[in-house]
C-alpha cells in the first residue's frame, strides 16, 4: 500500500471532527489490517478500512470523504467487532458519512445519502418507514427507474410490500425528535 | 410468559411473513406478545449512517413505552433488535446521549428494558426441551443452513448474542427440529443489508458467495431470523442468476416459519406464499414427516 497525500490538500481538522463525532481514538490503530482482511467489501473497495484509518493519520483532509469506503461499507461492524485495539472502526466510518453530507463532498456510486434521507423523511412524516414512498423517492431521485422493476407484479402478486402508509405509529413524539435533532447539527 | 413486542417496521410491509409465523409460534408455545402502543421506527441502518443522537433517539422513543408496560420487550427482527441493544448501551454508559435523548424524545429513559431476541426467549425462557415436546411433525433430518448475518452478534459486547464468531442459536433449534445443522464457514458473513437497493452490484457479490456456500455444504434451505438477510439472500437469487448465471434455487425461510410448521401450524398463517424462491420441497418433506 502506498499513500500519498499533498501537503496543500492536508487537513489536519478532519481527525479531530471524525474522533469527536465517533468518540473513537484513532492514536490506538498499529495498521494490523485485521478490519480489512475480515471486510466483506475490501475486495471491491480501492481504499480499505485499514487505508482510511491511516489516510486519517496522515492528516487526509475532505478529500477522504469522496473515498469509495465511506458509502461501499455494509454497516456489518465486523471491522469494529475483530479489532484487536478495541477501535470502533465502523462508528469512524459513520463520522465520515454525517462529515460527507454536511460537506457537500461528491455523489457516491448508487447515491446512498439520497437513500438514507428518501428512508427518514418517511419515517419522520408515518413514524415508520413507508417503503413504497421511500423507492418511489429514490427511485426517481437517482435516476435507477428500471432497477428490480421486474421483481414488482410477483411482489405485487404476493403482497409482498404494502401500498398503503403505515398507522398508529406515535408520529408526534418522532417528529419532535427529528426537530429536536436537526437544531442540534443533524445532517438530514 | 408475557412480553413487549416490536414487530418493526419490515412486519407491515416486505417481512409480514416474519411478523405472521412469530405470532402463529408464540401462540403455539403460549407465549403472550403485546405490541407496545404506537410504537416507532429503529431508525435502522439509515439513522445511524446519519446521526447518533437521532439514531439512539428513535429506538429510545419505543423503549420508553415499553418500560411502562413493565415487561421485556422480545424482537425478531434482527436490525431492530441491534438498534434497540445500541440505544441501551449507548444511554446507560454516557450521561450526555441519554440528556440529548432526553431532550429529543421529551422524556428521560435510563436504558434499563431488558431486550431479547426471539431466539434467545425460544431457547432460554421456553427451552428446546418444552419445544420438542410441543412438536407435531419433524424437519426429517433435511439439511439447513443456519445463517446469523451481522446484526445479532455484532457488536458482541452490545448485542450479547451468542458466539459472535460461530453462533449456535438457529443450529440448536434446528437441531432440536429433527433437522441437521449443517456446519459452514458463513454463518455470519454478511449480506450487505441495506445497500439492497443503492449498491445492488454490492449485495449481489455478497450474497452469490454466501447461498453458494450454502448450496456447497450440501443445504436444502437457508433459516434466518433477519429480514434484510432474508430478502437479500432469497430475492437477490433471481439477479445472481441473471447477471452471473449461477441458479441455486435454495429457499431461504425464517426460523419461525420452519419451527410453525414443526408445530403444527398451518402453512398459510405462516406466510410461505410470500417466499421468492418456492420452498414447496421443504414444506413436503416436513409434512410429510
Amino acid at each position: 500500500m502506498t499513500i500519498t497525500i499533498s501537503k496543500s490538500k492536508s487537513t489536519p481538522g478532519l481527525l479531530k471532527r471524525v474522533q469527536d463525532i465517533s468518540g473513537v481514538d484513532l492514536s490506538k490503530c498499529y495498521q494490523c489490517k485485521k478490519c480489512t482482511s475480515g471486510c466483506p467489501v475490501s475486495g471491491m473497495a480501492k481504499c480499505p478500512p485499514s487505508e482510511m484509518m491511516r489516510r486519517l493519520h496522515l492528516g487526509m483532509g475532505d478529500k477522504l470523504l469522496d473515498s469509495d469506503i465511506v458509502w461501499m461499507c455494509v454497516s456489518c461492524e465486523t471491522c469494529s467487532a475483530r479489532c484487536p485495539m478495541g477501535i470502533d472502526v465502523a462508528a469512524v466510518i459513520d463520522a465520515l458519512r454525517k462529515l460527507a453530507v454536511q460537506r457537500g463532498a461528491a455523489k457516491p456510486e448508487g447515491n446512498v445519502p439520497l437513500f438514507n434521507r428518501a428512508f427518514l423523511k418517511t419515517v419522520e412524516v408515518f413514524g415508520r418507514t413507508y417503503d413504497f414512498a421511500m423507492i418511489t423517492a429514490y427511485k426517481l431521485g437517482s435516476g435507477k427507474l428500471k432497477a428490480d422493476t421486474e421483481k414488482f407484479p410477483t411482489m405485487l402478486k404476493k403482497r409482498k410490500i404494502a401500498l398503503l402508509p403505515p398507522r398508529g405509529a406515535d408520529r408526534k413524539t418522532v417528529r419532535r425528535i427529528f426537530k429536536k435533532t436537526k437544531e442540534n447539527g443533524a445532517g438530514q | 410468559m408475557k412480553y413487549a413486542y416490536f414487530p418493526g417496521c419490515s412486519a407491515e410491509s416486505t417481512a409480514r411473513d416474519m411478523h405472521q409465523s412469530t405470532l402463529a409460534v408464540a401462540d403455539a408455545l403460549g407465549i403472550q406478545l403485546v405490541e407496545p402502543k404506537g410504537w416507532t421506527c429503529c431508525g435502522a441502518t439509515a439513522g445511524h449512517q446519519t446521526d447518533r443522537i437521532l439514531a439512539v433517539a428513535l429506538p429510545a422513543a419505543t423503549l420508553v413505552k415499553v418500560k411502562d408496560m413493565g415487561v421485556d420487550l422480545v424482537v425478531n427482527c434482527a436490525a431492530c433488535y441491534n438498534r434497540m441493544k445500541v440505544a441501551n448501551h449507548e444511554i446507560a454508559g454516557n450521561k450526555q446521549v441519554r440528556a440529548k435523548v432526553a431532550e429529543a424524545v421529551g422524556r428521560d429513559y435510563d436504558g434499563a428494558v431488558k431486550v431479547r431476541h426471539l431466539l434467545e426467549v425460544l431457547l432460554d425462557d421456553v427451552g428446546a426441551d418444552a419445544i420438542q415436546k410441543a412438536l407435531r411433525s419433524s424437519l426429517a433430518g433435511i439439511n439447513v443452513a443456519s445463517y446469523y448475518g451481522c446484526l445479532l452478534v455484532r457488536p458482541s459486547e452490545v448485542t450479547g448474542f451468542d458466539d459472535p464468531e460461530n453462533p449456535s442459536s438457529l443450529d440448536r433449534l434446528v437441531a432440536a427440529m429433527g433437522g441437521t445443522a449443517l456446519e459452514w464457514p458463513h454463518k455470519v458473513e454478511c449480506c450487505g443489508g441495506g445497500l439492497s437497493m443503492s449498491r445492488t452490484d454490492v449485495v449481489v457479490n455478497l450474497t452469490d458467495s454466501i447461498v453458494g456456500m450454502a448450496k456447497l455444504a450440501g443445504a436444502d434451505c437457508i433459516a434466518v431470523s433477519c429480514p434484510m438477510c432474508q430478502i437479500n439472500l432469497d430475492m437477490r437469487q433471481l439477479d445472481i442468476a441473471r447477471s452471473k448465471g449461477n441458479r441455486y434455487d435454495l429457499p431461504v425461510l425464517y426460523i419461525t416459519q420452519l419451527l410453525g410448521l414443526c408445530l403444527g401450524v398451518a402453512p398459510e398463517r405462516l406466510g410461505l406464499n410470500k417466499l421468492m424462491i418456492s420452498p414447496a420441497k421443504v414444506v413436503q418433506a416436513v409434512v410429510a414427516a
